[in-house]
């Protein structure tokens, strides 16, 4: 019982995503590839982190309207991710531009790496094995015939 | 041994305390910086509520400081936001216009008689592309024009005494400073 409800939910819940993404005939098939491309790019200004592809949101439904209108007056990409960061802001972009304001974004990420590697290789240098010497190897066994 | 290795993982420690301590600061992660703050209100026509076959458009708007207040019945911090409204309305005699975003008109014309109708009058935004428009992501939000049609403040949530006083006073003050 409990089953059957779980796989009832899990096929609504597939039937909502279909539906979100797929809900509009393009009058050009090409079209209908760049607003697949262009929503999975683009952030739900409501739900922190959903792509507009994926969100249920009300908000969500009127971009993507908006999108597609947009798409069918002739916009270019840019001009859609144009659009709405003019409205929305930064926070619609997955993949924002480099600019003044955001440049840690950027640039911490490539400095933590480099910090990450630099540490590493110096702890493995500082851990490598050096052989012994030929007298280190006399003075060790030396010392372990001692002990027997 | 160099002693002062020692301290290195608390020197680590220090500095992840200090984002994390910032990410308590910082402000709510849902609440967008406005991009469209000292650019023109957008264009527009639409429907005034409750008044069938009249029409608003950017031109009615432009002239007068106002509020430009997005609100909706389904939206319970609009009905919270509605007596400040109210009390700016009639004690500043600030002109308040309603968009009535995503609503159903006919319930929003009772909700206002019931709750009382702080606005000059309502723009009927039914299927909410005149939010995307304004960059609305959710009811109430607020604007602030000046009289040249120029949006100069945006509050994203509700419009209480708080906000009232230290941010929209604050900023109808700057206005009035420019002039």
């Amino acid at each position: 019982m409990m089953l059957r409800f779980c796989a009832m939910l899990v096929a609504a819940a597939c039937l909502l995503g279909a539906s979100a993404i797929d809900g509009f005939d393009f009058s050009n098939p090409g079209l209908a590839d760049r607003y697949r491309v262009l929503l999975s790019e683009l952030r739900c200004p409501k739900c922190l982190n959903e792509s507009l592809a994926s969100s249920g949101a009300p908000i969500a439904r009127d971009l993507r309207r908006a999108v597609r209108r947009l798409l069918e007056e002739g916009a270019t990409d840019d001009e859609v991710r144009a659009y709405l960061q003019e409205r929305y802001g930064d926070f619609v972009l997955y993949d924002p531009e480099f600019r003044m304001t955001n440049w840690p974004l950027w640039v911490v990420p490539p400095v933590l790496l480099l910090i990450a590697v630099v540490v590493v290789a110096r702890v493995g240098v500082l851990r490598r094995r050096v052989p012994l010497t030929k007298r280190e190897r006399e003075q060790v066994a030396r010392l372990l015939d001692d002990d027997r | 041994m160099n002693r002062a290795r020692l301290f290195i993982p608390m020197a680590v420690f220090a500095v992840l305390a200090c984002f994390l301590f910032l990410g308590f600061t910082l402000r709510d992660p849902h609440e967008l910086p406005s991009a469209l703050i000292d650019r023109p209100f957008p264009d527009f026509d639409l429907p005034i509520l409750g008044k069938p076959g009249a029409r608003v458009t950017r031109a009615d708007l432009v002239g007068q400081r106002r509020l430009v207040n997005v609100w909706a019945t389904w939206c319970p911090t609009c009905l919270a936001e509605h007596g400040e409204l109210s009390r700016i309305a009639n004690e500043t005699g600030l002109s308040i216009i309603g968009i009535n975003y995503k609503d159903d008109p006919s319930e929003a014309s009772r909700w206002l008689a019931r709750h009382g109708d702080p606005y000059d009058f309502n723009i009927e935004d039914l299927s909410g592309d005149f939010g995307v428009e304004l960059g609305v992501y959710g009811a109430p939000e607020t604007f602030l024009l000046d009289a040249g049609g120029t949006i100069r403040y945006k509050r994203v949530g509700d419009v209480n005494e708080d906000i009232w006083r230290d941010e929209l006073q604050p900023a109808i003050a700057a206005l009035e400073a420019l002039r």
